[in-house]
């Protein structure tokens, strides 16, 4: 069985010295390590952005897309071939700005890819521009006086859009993004893991000690229970959104490959797919 | 006894005229006869004139006629827009209802039928296309059980009383018409078709059809006209297959949905027509770039931007040729027949998978639409090929990965499915190594950028012109392309009949160009014209730009949303041999 070394490959990521995605990175690795799977078992499909070059630093297949694309992308491979464990990862520009619309329909479609957002507040590789998950006032180049942009709240929004799984976590907790990754992977749907992932360059505000003074674990309420959607809501409100573990689970509804009619457990793309003369008669004839 | 004839049904959207044109052209080919269907409708659902045409012959016609000889209305508008279409002697059968009048200066018949009396007699004015249909196909003398087979067929899961019913409709329609035409018309009596069921579709089922035999199994997409009857034609077949079609959120999820499934190996394709294609061209580039078979329908339709969304043109070459930022491989095929909407669309899966290169497969909205006679399609003609698919690789050694893009004489690299011990590789839609890695090296980008754009030089489709040249050094060569080859051809009899000689060409593969063997034809031509439904002739321009020939090459172009009728080839034709110059229609 392979061990979180054997998903690690010999590139030395571009990110700067610091950046939070380096914990991601690592937190994947370990929990794809955890859940049992080999390197040719899982993809990595990323978007754009520092956090989008991720495919590229973990040992197994990677698919680097395009703006705000990799839903669509990831929902594709998982269509195509089940059978495979399908991770989407990238930065909140990404998925909460140029892919918010991706975002919202693969939420309420519900394929079994495991969603996480490395949401550092910024936009990085293009050298400090605003986000959709900026604060308001919140100054930048391309905000000079300040966004006078509301923030979006990407887990309100999730659980609005019908999300079967919502997490958040912070990349300094290895141990329990590690443990939400391995949940997300595990559950059968989609799962969205938002993770402050703080930006050492252009983000000054939003810093690790920042996050360690706002952020509240849900270890610290032992009677919320992640299966009342109503409780979550509240949650997330009353802690603005700064609050880290599993959020929300619905265990109960099906995945979209569930529900597919004649959809079968085997991967598609490993199916015959000639048709027999019978076949082929038979949709002929319905044109005559 | 004539051999062909051309029948109307014009009403408001959502009245019926659909449902009269599917009973009345499903009995017409159960008689055998070769039809071709054009509907004029518009961007609304209820309200608004329709009208549906249908062309009778008892030989294989490919074109809409430029007259009528038989108009049903259920309104007046339907007369008043449509008369002058009929030829001298032409039918109306209208709903006496309105009190239908023949506009001034149209010399036709009118029978003047208590249509939707009589269908609310029978219990419901919804039945007045069963008696309207039942009057013109008595008025053709054709045996009214072929029809009330059709009707059966049509209404049958609905209960034997509601086909009861139906029938009688027809039958009252029928006795109406003849009573008062003292039997059926001498002048419409078709010559006897050969009894022969063809099959009849459109051509945007041919697709369908042609992407299930071609191992298509899922399909990603979004609803616009005029290419939704592929999703809708393939969510009823594909999950009896193992597939399904999923509904994105917009063209941009559903092109790059199916690059996601394609890379993971399933043969899959999205199908839009311009506007929906104008968002796609980003991921078209990745799937140029990073070597992944796609296949992309473009149902084209009047442009710009919402342009005439339900009209004919052919007007998307520019964005299909050049589309997506930088510079991709790229293969555009346009199928002129429904035969050939069903064996390309088997060829763009295969040519997608051989060369690893996005491919678009162009209609207009004619040929998308259009009901159509087809010929036999051929089971042993469906063939798969994968191209460079590799299973089974040898196992990587400590933190090699698979070269998925190797540098190889043919450019075309082996490629392996995510799931593949040995096959661990790299895709990014940045420049990259032979494994897949981002590398930004000035020699790795020129041999990438060799490698990729090197793998179609010489590709040619199967028939990448099609040729149609009786003529060694015609007066006239004739170029076309997607659905106006059946009008040429009946251009070009008449032209024959003033011995004007022509040759035809049809051109399938629109890029890469299929130069080398188009110049022969234009060399030996004394005039060339090339008809295409658009405004500023880009068919004419690829030709120009890569065989030549700018000093003998006019254009006939038509942007008026509708198709060409022979008489505009005709008219053209005739002008531009006699004095050189063409009017545009």
């Amino acid at each position: 069985m392979a061990t979180f070394k054997e998903f690690r490959n010999n590139v030395k990521p571009n990110w700067c010295p610091g950046c939070g995605d380096f914990s991601i990175q690592a937190a994947i690795q370990r929990a794809a390590a955890n859940v049992g799977l080999e390197p040719e078992q899982l993809a990595v499909i990323s978007g754009i952005g520092c956090s989008g070059r991720i495919s590229g630093y973990i040992n197994a297949y990677g698919f680097h897309g395009i703006h705000g694309r990799v839903l669509p992308i990831a929902q594709g491979v998982k269509l195509a071939n089940r059978e495979l464990t399908v991770i989407a990862s990238g930065g909140d520009g990404d998925g909460f700005a140029i892919g918010m619309g991706h975002t919202v329909h693969a939420i309420r479609r519900n394929l079994n890819v495991t969603y996480i957002v490395m949401d550092n507040q910024i936009y990085g590789l293009t050298k400090g521009q605003t986000s959709p998950r900026s604060a308001e006032g919140f100054k930048t180049k391309s905000t000079p006086e300040g966004s006078i942009e509301s923030t979006l709240s990407p887990l309100e929004i999730a659980l609005s859009a019908g999300a079967t799984f919502i997490a958040q976590s912070f990349s300094s907790d290895l141990k329990q993004l590690t443990r939400l990754i391995e949940e997300g992977i595990n559950h059968e749907g989609f799962s969205l893991i938002n993770v402050f992932s703080p930006c050492v360059t252009f983000n000054k505000i939003n810093t690790y000690d920042w996050f360690k003074e706002n952020i509240v674990n849900l270890e610290q309420f032992p009677d919320y229970d992640p299966s009342n959607r109503v409780q979550a809501m509240n949650k997330i409100m009353e802690t603005n959104g700064m609050l880290t573990g599993l959020i929300y689970q619905n265990k109960t509804r099906k995945s979209y490959e569930d529900l597919v009619t004649g959809f079968k457990p085997e991967g598609l793309s490993k199916q015959n797919i000639k048709i027999t003369p019978e076949e082929f008669e038979k949709l002929v004839a319905e044109f005559k | 006894m004539i051999s062909q004839l051309s029948w109307k049904i014009g009403g408001q959207q959502g009245e019926g005229v659909e449902s009269t044109d599917r009973i009345f052209s499903t009995a017409l080919n159960r008689l055998g006869y070769y039809l071709y269907g054009y509907r004029h409708f518009s961007s609304r659902i209820k309200g608004g004139h329709t009208n549906n045409k249908i062309r009778i012959s008892t030989k294989p016609i490919r074109a809409i006629s430029d007259d009528l000889d038989i108009l049903v209305a259920f309104d007046q508008e339907s007369i008043d827009l449509n008369a002058k279409e009929l030829r001298l002697g032409g039918v109306i059968v209208a709903d006496a209802k309105f009190n239908p009048t023949i506009p001034e200066g149209i010399e036709a018949r009118l029978f003047a039928v208590p249509i939707t009396a009589m269908a609310e007699e029978l219990g419901t004015s919804l039945m007045k296309n069963m008696v309207a249909s039942g009057a013109s196909w008595a008025l053709l003398g054709l045996p009214l059980e072929v029809f009330n087979k059709a009707v059966e067929e049509e209404f049958g899961r609905k209960g034997a009383a509601i086909v009861e019913k139906n029938i009688e409709a027809v039958k009252r329609g029928a006795e109406f018409v003849l009573e008062q035409a003292g039997g059926p018309l001498d002048e419409f009596k078709l010559d006897e078709a050969d009894g022969q069921q063809k099959l009849f579709m459109i051509g945007n089922e041919a697709i369908g059809l042609g992407s299930i035999a071609a191992g298509c199994r899922l399909m990603a997409a979004y609803p616009i006209t005029p290419a939704s009857e592929i999703m809708e034609y393939l969510i009823k077949k594909l999950p009896k297959f193992g597939g399904t079609v999923v509904q994105t959120e917009d063209e941009i999820a559903a092109v790059t949905m199916a690059i996601g499934a394609n890379y993971a190996g399933v043969r899959t394709m999205t199908a839009s027509a311009g506007p929906g294609l104008s968002l796609m061209m980003e991921a078209i580039g990745l799937a140029g770039m990073t070597e992944t078979p796609l296949v992309i329908v473009n149902t084209q339709r009047g442009g710009p931007s919402t342009g005439l969304p339900t009209k004919q043109e052919q007007s998307d070459l520019n964005a299909m040729v050049y589309g997506t930022h930088g510079e991709i491989p790229k293969i555009v095929i346009a199928p002129a027949s429904i035969e050939d909407c069903f064996y390309d669309t088997i060829e763009s899966f295969n040519l997608a998978e051989q060369y690893q290169v996005p491919v678009i497969l162009m209609t207009d909205l004619q040929l998308s639409l259009g009901k159509q006679s087809c010929e036999e399609l051929d089971y042993n003609k469906i063939e798969i090929k994968r191209g460079k698919l590799v299973e089974n690789v040898p196992a990587l050694e400590g933190h090699d990965l698979f070269k998925r893009y190797e540098l190889t004489e043919d450019g075309i690299s082996p490629r392996v499915l995510p799931g593949e011990k040995g096959g661990l590789h790299h895709v990014t839609g940045v420049e990259h190594d032979e494994t897949g890695r981002p590398s930004e090296n000035a020699l790795n980008r020129q041999n990438m950028m060799d490698k990729r754009l090197g793998k179609l030089n010489d590709m040619y489709i199967r028939d990448a012109i099609r040729v149609d040249a009786p003529f060694d050094t015609p007066e006239l060569l004739i170029i076309g392309m997607g659905s106006t080859g059946g009008t040429i051809d009946e251009a070009r009899s008449l032209l024959a009949q003033e011995q004007i000689s022509s040759n035809h060409i049809t051109i399938r593969q629109i890029h890469p160009f299929p130069t080398k063997p188009l110049l022969p034809y234009l060399q030996n031509a004394k005039k060339v014209i090339v008809i295409e439904n658009n405004a500023t002739g880009q068919l004419a321009a690829q030709i120009k730009m890569n065989a030549g020939f700018a000093d003998k090459i006019e254009s006939l172009l038509k942007y008026d949303g509708n198709p060409f009728l022979p008489s505009d080839v005709h008219k053209a034709c005739k002008e531009l041999s006699l004095d050189g110059n063409i009017q545009r229609v």
